[in-house]
């Protein structure tokens, strides 16, 4: 393809764009004379020069378009759509024509005739003879022959447009801008900033050497190469800029298709379209805007009449919007459609199994929405040929997150939905956050941290563990926390799976401490990161990593660092994708969740420790508050009893053994078990490891202080009684907590009966001494017949509680079975589960059940049984 | 490596036929890996390396020993030995690299020793022998014979 051809397409491609937005333009104000030349020029251009360089096809569609235009600009004829249709499927022979010129260098062969006849049947409404068909024939055979012609209307065009008066002076100015401006090759611009980039990198590395050295000498010519390769970076990245409008400009066009086709009326409202933003990333999001835009159309505006039957005015508005904020570019899409209908997405999310129904019932309607990224989603009911093939808005979000970007939807059903994309300037130098994590330094891109927390063994900022997952409370919002070090599978002299291997002792409470937790966030979704140090931020220039490296989820890319050293840069993104669903994040509150997900497993996590002689210890890990390191030095003797100073208070300590002492030790591990605001601790030799196992107790032990034994591990381990020691422990304080919060409901005054029926002996020893403290007589059995039998034998309590899994009769059937009696009939019963998802309450509750708690969770415990007596006493008090 | 993608043996092949065919000698860098005498085409060859500083990538195959930074540019580090199946060397004197470019992308090849530049006469090429352990045998192009012993040729080990 020789020099001019090429020349001759860019061109054209550019005015053709162009023109795409000013025939719609026209088609709502026809009277625009100015626009009229504008799109007549562009058309005569090309026609023009298709002429001089001898394509003939081109130029028989072009020819014919000029003169219905020209009619246009005569006023000879009025603007009609019909006739705005026509010169588009001109303006798109005249695309497909030229694409082919693109790829193959000549024209492509066909015929236009029928096109060409339409137009001059238009021009022949237009008044003008035909024989302008003859002359086109001629054209075709002899392009000398046109290009005299050519002249003429040229001439014609330039003095009609001078007649029109006053635009000629701006159409000068105009195209001494253009002169102004020059075409260069993209990739030229690419390279010039990959060695800005490099040269940034340098800049930085020698600021850095500058920083440690006492040399004065280079500090001035270093400072002003400092400022020189700022505003070099600049220039270039300007270099790179383009207005978002650009992306924009086939949008009026496709809206208008949208109205033909599925005859709706929608105006689009475009602001801001001057906003600029690197090429790139301007590549990048137009495919997902046209998108976002063509759903809004389609989907989301509704017909005309269905709109005034709403109220609404009959035309629709779509609404791009764009600006920039703190160092992103803000594009919002905002429709007053329809919006999402919940009840849709509900449907359709059931039927394409993405969820069940328990789960979508607990969803606010926002996380619902969140939906509609997932794949193979779409609410259209049918497919047009506009959309709703369902391969949509995930691939959208797939394209914006991976330029840094992040994608907001808001919708309200009936009103219409506003979609806000949040996307940086610039993808080729970003700045990033550089911490270490197992003496490994990783760089996180700023743009996705939040903020910073420092970790501490105690006060606010603790790491807690719910079932040896470490979460963390964010200002009341439950953090989830994914360690990087574990993450990335680093291991080092000190990792705790190292040290487990070594059956080395480790303090679970100490490993996090001094730590950092980066907050994070991917699109809805924040976690925390737990690194070992925070360094500062650094601009750093992104890298592709090797081909062999693509599949590693974890890294975006990596980069050289200001000291030369190669660095990784984490993929948030990834590490989000890798914690869990970040799609069905649930921000409010998901520790219940959580936690009725780590009851839902049989296992219960223990935390084994040595104190004294003989076998491992193991205490369930629900029951100890925390694990503190208590120095020698810090324990007191109150009234002959080991106490410490713990938080404000005295926390008692007993030993597990009498073996145990602060003799001759700087500290010793102390698990605290905490109720209310009171604390005990139990003083043991070592902590060994915390695991989850299958509590399983195969002797039970005739000593008080130990449940049992069980086989944890392939090691045979004592599971102590906290109980006894909680009993044993200054007594006094257990029943003054008891009266309290008998006594802060107030409905207790005579002592409760409770019938505990639970099949496990360990959860039967450890909730009879916790109700017996809270003022309750208990009564216990281990079996569903045994209960009834106590029932035979006119036993009478006020309330029951029962375990629901139990072999023979469980206890739904154990309720069924009592309400179908009448002794026991209007018992208040609660259900007892390690199970306590929405469904099992609600079979629980049909079944009879008035309320279901988990049998970990002690103060649920308590506080149900004190509202069942008050709720009881209340209806007694009604029925009277 | 099943995460890697292979260059199919047909590739080195042809590579190697190029050579062969457009010259009756061939120019090649010596390695030394345990007892082993390897070749790397001259022409490969961007950098020799001594010991450097190598950041470890965490979840990299085994064979990745991490990247460092040649001049401003990213490269790989491939641990020869492990690619091998090898075990490391017991006491590794001197930490050296070969540098060799494959498909736009530099890799550093984390080898025992370098030895010299040697010709060698393509008349003493030989296809590989086909009881060759297939690991060596996605590496190696061929081999040639030398006064004592025979080596093996390589052409790229990025695979």
């Amino acid at each position: 393809m020789d020099d001019l051809i090429a020349e001759f397409l860019t061109e054209t491609n550019e005015s053709l764009e162009e023109l795409d937005v000013d025939l719609v333009k026209l088609e709502q104000d026809p009277n625009d004379k100015e626009l009229l030349s504008k799109i007549f020029r562009v058309i005569h251009t090309v026609k023009g020069t298709c002429g001089f360089i001898g394509l003939s096809r081109l130029e028989g569609v072009a020819h014919k378009a000029e003169d219905v235009l020209g009619l246009f600009r005569d006023g000879a004829l009025e603007v009609t759509p019909e006739y705005v249709s026509l010169i588009f499927e001109s303006l798109d022979r005249i695309k497909y024509i030229v694409g082919e010129i693109e790829v193959t260098g000549k024209e492509p062969k066909g015929d236009d005739s029928e096109l060409i006849n339409k137009l001059a049947s238009v021009l022949e409404d237009g008044g003008v003879e035909t024989t302008t068909n003859e002359e086109l024939a001629a054209a075709f055979a002899i392009p000398d022959l046109d290009e005299d012609s050519d002249d003429d209307v040229a001439e014609e065009a330039v003095k009609k447009t001078e007649s029109s008066g006053g635009t000629e002076p701006q159409k000068a100015r105009e195209s001494a801008i253009a002169n102004q401006s020059l075409r260069v090759n993209v990739d030229v611009l690419e390279n010039l900033m990959t060695l800005v980039s490099e040269l940034v990198l340098t800049r930085n590395q020698l600021l850095q050497i500058m920083r440690s050295s006492n040399d004065d000498s280079f500090t001035a010519p270093l400072q002003r190469l400092n400022h020189v390769v700022s505003d070099l970076q600049e220039g270039v990245m300007k270099t790179r800029m383009q207005p978002v409008g650009n992306a924009w400009s086939k949008l009026p066009r496709i809206i208008r298709d949208i109205c033909n086709e599925l005859n709706k009326k929608i105006e689009l409202d475009m602001k801001g379209q001057d906003t600029e933003l690197d090429r790139q990333v301007l590549e990048l999001i137009k495919d997902p805007l046209t998108h976002m835009v063509r759903n809004s159309a389609d989907h989301g505006i509704e017909l005309p009449s269905e709109r005034t039957a709403m109220g609404k005015p009959e035309t629709g508005h779509i609404r791009l919007n764009s600006y920039h904020e703190g160092g992103h570019i803000i594009i919002e899409i905002a429709d007053d459609g329809r919006g999402l209908s919940t009840q849709k997405i509900k449907d359709k999310v059931l039927k394409n199994k993405l969820a069940t129904e328990e789960e979508i019932e607990n969803l606010s309607d926002l996380q619902l929405q969140q939906f509609i990224f997932k794949p193979g989603f779409s609410t259209a009911e049918t497919i047009t040929s506009v959309s709703g093939r369902g391969v949509g808005m995930d691939v959208v979000r797939t394209n914006i997150e991976k330029i840094g970007g992040s994608i907001d939807l808001k919708s309200v059903e009936g009103q219409g939905t506003t979609i806000q994309i949040k996307i940086p300037l610039t993808l080729a130098i970003v700045s990033a956050l550089i911490v270490e994590s197992g003496s490994e330094r990783f760089a996180i891109p700023q743009l996705a941290v939040k903020e910073l927390v420092m970790t501490s063994v105690d006060g606010e900022n603790r790491i807690e563990t719910i079932k040896g997952t470490p979460v963390f409370r964010l200002r009341d919002n439950l953090l989830p926390l994914v360690s990087l070090q574990e993450l990335l599978k680093i291991v080092t002299p000190h990792s705790p799976s190292a040290a487990a291997e070594d059956e080395q002792v480790k303090e679970p409470t100490n490993n996090y401490n001094g730590k950092y937790i980066v907050v994070t966030q991917v699109g809805s979704y924040m976690f925390g990161v737990i690194v070992d140090k925070v360094f500062d931020t650094e601009e750093i220039v992104v890298k592709p990593v090797a081909n062999m490296l693509r599949n590693i989820d974890m890294f975006s890319g990596n980069t050289i660092l200001g000291d030369g050293t190669v660095i990784m840069i984490l993929d948030p993104a990834g590490i989000a994708k890798s914690t869990g669903d970040i799609d069905m994040a649930e921000r409010n509150d998901n520790d219940a969740a959580q936690r009725a997900e780590s009851r839902a497993q049989d296992k219960t996590s223990l935390l084994l420790f040595k104190a004294g002689p003989g076998a491992p210890k193991a205490v369930p890990l629900e029951l100890v508050s925390r694990l503190e390191e208590i120095k020698a030095a810090d324990v007191e003797y109150a009234n002959d009893k080991m106490v410490v100073q713990y938080r404000g208070n005295l926390m008692p300590l007993l030993a597990y053994d009498s073996s145990i002492t602060f003799e001759n030790v700087a500290m010793r591990p102390v698990l605290v078990f905490s109720d209310g605001n009171k604390s005990m601790g139990l003083v043991v030799d070592s902590i060994i490891d915390i695991t989850e196992h299958h509590l399983d107790i195969k002797i039970t032990s005739a000593i008080d202080k130990m449940l049992g034994s069980a086989i944890i591990h392939g090691k045979t381990t004592d599971i102590v009684n906290v109980s006894y020691f909680l009993q044993h422990i200054d007594s006094g304080w257990y029943n003054s907590r008891a009266k309290k919060t008998l006594n802060s409901h107030g409905h207790i005054d005579d002592t409760k009966r409770v019938l505990l029926v639970e099949d496990s002996p360990f959860f039967r020893n450890m909730l009879t001494p916790l109700l017996k403290v809270a003022g309750y007589d208990v009564t216990t059995t281990g079996s569903a017949a045994e209960a009834l039998e106590l029932c035979d034998q006119d036993h009478e309590f006020d309330i029951i509680l029962s375990d629901i899994e139990m072999p023979e009769m469980s206890g739904i059937e154990f309720a069924e079975e009592l309400r179908r009696q009448d002794k026991w009939q209007n018992i208040p019963l609660v259900a007892l589960s390690s199970h306590t998802s929405q469904h099992d309450v609600n079979k629980g509750i049909q079944a009879g059940f008035h309320s279901y708690i988990a049998k970990f969770d002690r103060d649920s415990l308590l506080d149900t049984l004190s509202e069942t007596f008050s709720e009881a006493r209340k209806d007694y008090g009604e029925a009277l | 490596m099943s995460t890697m993608t292979p260059t199919p043996a047909n590739d080195i092949q042809d590579t190697l036929n190029g050579l062969l065919s457009s010259e009756l000698s061939t120019d090649y860098l010596t390695i030394h890996i345990a007892d082993q005498i390897f070749g790397i085409p001259v022409l490969q060859v961007q950098d020799v390396l001594g010991e450097q500083k190598v950041t470890k990538i965490p979840l990299a195959p085994p064979a990745v020993a991490g990247a460092l930074n040649l001049r401003g540019r990213i490269v790989t580090a491939i641990d020869v030995r492990c690619r091998l199946g090898l075990p490391p060397a017991e006491i590794r004197t001197q930490n050296m690299s070969v540098v060799v470019e494959h498909d736009g992308e530099l890799y550093s090849l984390i080898i025992d020793r370098v030895g010299d530049v040697i010709g060698l006469n393509n008349d003493s090429y030989e296809s590989n022998p086909a009881t060759l352990d297939p690991v060596w045998r996605e590496i190696s192009a061929g081999i040639y014979r030398l006064d004592e012993n025979y080596w093996l040729c390589w052409m790229c080990l990025c695979s």
